[in-house]
């Protein structure tokens, strides 16, 4: 069954991870931890991961979390999930 | 920068090992790498045992928790504790009233204590070690454990929950358990390759590379998950389906139905409360249950909304919401079980949303940390939000980058209250304590030599749970395994799964998982949603059939990883049949199973008080019943059962 076997990245509506290839060693540290294995590895070493199944993503943060790196990588939730907060001072007494 | 969303097509970078078949041997081998899974191994592991866990994902972060988890729940040996395990254990079978696995929750309240104890000895922190709570009123000065909910009691511990996962790992891999990872149990091996014979082993298939491995094992322990995407998919946001992880498809479950494994109570499901981009992250909006009981919430004006007893009467201060109300010994989670309140156990929460709105309190209403007491509000945002599973990085770290502050900011609240989502009636999840498979006293299953642990038991809980029962039924499989001679596998089974697992591959124009996981969700909506009929199930069946007849055999994988999404896809299609069994087996509605059936609408009549039993056999469904009170009495069963532990945990 071995045969050339080629991949094409999954085209999903959302952009779950940031990476900043400046700051990105290529440690591939967030593809050893990611559950879903949304990363592959890039061909050239020490060259950020590829995001390659971005809407698999669950959101949690490990490849975050486990980055050695400040500022690498980025989680960005989907903005339909944005939550609203304001200052408890300008809540309004009269309810308008 | 680099979202990395839009390039050509890459060569696999991995090895293709479509051909390549590994061998192991071992005498227990654990399917799944969460709580559950770990601690299997760690139990299995203590007993001596030669034990090989397999996991989906990355053993070092996967699972449910993997991420983290605030709570502890129902750790009534903690040194702390006002209540025992027989009352804890009562409670939770009482509060549902009577549909509750007595037995997992017994181990549950009488050895969670015990996993924490381990935890901690692994490198995972369960105490105030910091001291950054002196002096706080859920904080106990001489063990500097802390407790949430009932203060007075003090059954539920806070805990740093990001450090569990790691710890848990490390303590696998002490105890010298193989720890296999991106690896999916994909089929169990039985004696002879019957149905309903004894469990001898297991095949897998590597999500990386396709190969394929064959484990002879002498006990096998089930640590998988709960059945997910049944009623819920997200397309385009697959990772956001469900509240469990997207790797988190109950394979277990469908594992156990093709070889004759005992389920009861998958009849039960919930409407939806979790899914895609529809409701918001958990934890994340405004909110008072759970990580953040027991938050102010005020309302768009800034008026308090009143804290009430479990009578109505209104709390005057913030401590009152961690008492139980006088007269009561103690009580569960505060503001838990909404559907259903349980007098004897119910713990104070706010005025519903729908009496405040009635009352003149106008939305949106708001969590307000700013009026809680300062002890309250840092452990609430510093250390639950921060140890919450999924909300270390996208909810502490993002918000407090963004600028909240939790001594100014109030933060929204959404829908009605924690679930932050609305969701049709048809369209349902596991949530609660759902259906799964029907365990003795050892957590072996009725297929001899299969044990189980954590969500792939019948009403399951969170991570006490999975982890207390890990451990027992790792130690239980062990014993199995030193009395239980090996036995040969079947080689016409093993050649018959690889056939199975690898169809997929060879097919270009076809059906993608994708749409094949949309299209059971379609079925199941439509004919298992939230009014059933002996009419509609059947209708669902037929359904099913001709997905199984037309798209699983067009469906197509390009790669290892593909492969592995279409098998689990083709386990949700195994989960819809094994629920819909399920729901034609009992021909009676229930409130408390949140069953609706349009032809039988009598409510929770005596005769169908007991749980019902399904499982496929070569000739068809077989259902059956047990008692409610199956399991006898706590203690003494337990007891009978774990001589060994309690004279080893004596000594400790």
């Amino acid at each position: 069954m071995s045969r050339k076997v080629f991949t094409v990245p999954d085209q999903a509506i959302v952009t779950p991870i940031t990476i900043v290839p400046e700051l990105c060693t290529g440690c591939n540290l967030c593809l050893h931890v990611c559950p879903v294995d949304l990363f592959l590895p890039n061909e050239e070493k020490g060259a950020p991961p590829h995001v390659h199944y971005p809407g698999e993503c669950w959101y949690e943060g490990s490849c975050v979390d486990v980055c050695p790196e400040p500022g690498a990588i980025r989680l960005n939730r989907p903005p339909a999930t944005r939550v609203n907060w304001k200052k408890r001072a300008d809540l309004d007494p009269a309810g308008r | 920068m680099s979202t990395g969303a839009l390039r050509g097509p890459i060569p696999w970078p991995y090895p293709i090992e479509y051909d390549r078949t590994d061998w192991q041997d071992c005498d227990v081998l654990v399917i799944g790498g969460g709580a559950s899974g770990c601690f299997a191994a760690m139990g299995a592991a203590s007993r001596g045992a030669r034990v090989i866990m397999w996991e989906k994902a990355a053993t070092m972060t996967s699972g449910a928790m993997g991420s983290g988890c605030d709570h502890w729940e129902m750790a009534a040996t903690n040194p702390c504790s006002l209540v025992t395990p027989e009352e804890l254990a009562d409670a939770m079978v009482r509060m549902h009233h009577g549909y509750n696995n007595g037995i997992s929750h017994y181990i549950e309240s009488r050895e969670g204590w015990d996993r924490l104890r381990d935890l901690e000895k692994y490198g995972a922190k369960i105490r105030d070690t910091d001291d950054e709570f002196v002096g706080a009123d859920f904080r106990d000065p001489a063990s500097k454990l802390m407790f949430a909910y009932d203060y007075v009691n003090r059954f539920t511990l806070r805990v740093w929950g990001t450090t569990f996962k790691r710890a848990m790992y490390r303590g696998a891999k002490i105890l010298k358990a193989q720890v296999i990872d991106r690896t999916m149990g994909a089929g169990l091996l039985t004696e002879g390759g019957r149905v309903g014979g004894r469990v001898v082993g297991a095949v897998a298939l590597n999500g990386r590379t396709g190969r394929f491995t064959v484990c002879r094992a002498r006990s096998v322990v089930f640590c998988m998950s709960r059945p997910t995407r049944l009623w819920l998919f997200a397309p385009g946001a697959t990772g956001l389906s469900e509240f469990r992880p997207p790797q988190c498809t109950g394979d277990g479950h469908a594992m156990a139905w093709r070889v004759g494994g005992q389920f009861t109570m998958l009849e039960k499901s919930l409407r939806g409360e979790w899914s895609g981009l529809r409701s918001f992250p958990p934890y994340s909006t405004g909110n008072n249950h759970n990580t953040w009981y027991a938050c102010t919430m005020v309302d768009a004006t800034g008026r308090k909304i009143p804290w009430l007893d479990r009578d109505g009467k209104e709390l005057p201060t913030v401590a009152d919401r961690y008492r139980p109300t006088p007269g009561q010994k103690f009580y569960m989670k505060g503001g838990g079980e909404p559907d259903f309140p349980f007098y004897e156990f119910q713990g104070p929460e706010t005025m519903a949303v729908e009496d405040a709105v009635k009352q003149g309190y106008k939305l949106p209403f708001y969590a307000d940390l700013t009026d809680m007491p300062e002890m309250e509000r840092r452990v609430i945002w510093g250390m639950m939000v921060g140890n919450e599973g999924k909300t270390r990085t996208p909810v502490y770290g993002e918000y407090n980058a963004r600028g909240f502050d939790p001594s100014q900011h109030v933060l929204q609240s959404y829908g009605d209250g924690w679930r932050s989502g609305q969701f049709l009636p048809q369209e349902r999840q596991f949530f609660g304590i759902p259906g799964g498979m029907v365990n003795d006293w050892r957590l072996m299953t009725n297929l001899p030599g299969l044990f189980a642990a954590g969500d792939v038991l019948f009403a399951s809980d969170c991570v006490g749970h999975a982890a207390a029962t890990g451990h027992y039924a790792g130690r239980h499989a062990a014993a199995f395994a030193a009395t239980h001679g090996e036995v040969a596998i079947d080689d016409a089974q093993v050649q018959a799964e690889r056939t199975r697992l690898y169809q997929p591959l060879g097919r270009t124009n076809g059906v993608t998982w994708q749409a094949l996981a949309e299209a059971i969700t379609r079925v199941m909506q439509n004919y298992c949603g939230a009014m059933k009929s002996d009419d509609l199930l059947h209708e669902g069946l037929r359904g099913l059939e001709e997905l199984w007849a037309n798209e699983a055999q067009a469906l197509m994988a390009r790669n290892p990883h593909d492969l592995l999404r279409a098998n689990e896809t083709l386990n949700v299609l195994t989960n819809a049949e094994l629920v819909i069994q399920s729901c034609l087996a009992r021909k009676a509605s229930s409130k408390e199973l949140h069953f609706e059936r349009i032809d039988y609408p009598e409510l929770d009549p005596p005769d169908w008080h007991r749980f019902v039993t399904v499982e496929k056999r070569a000739d068809g469904v077989t259902t059956g019943s047990l008692p409610l009170d199956y399991y006898g009495d706590f203690a003494s069963n337990y007891e009978a059962h774990n001589a060994d532990y309690i004279r080893e945990e004596t000594g400790r």
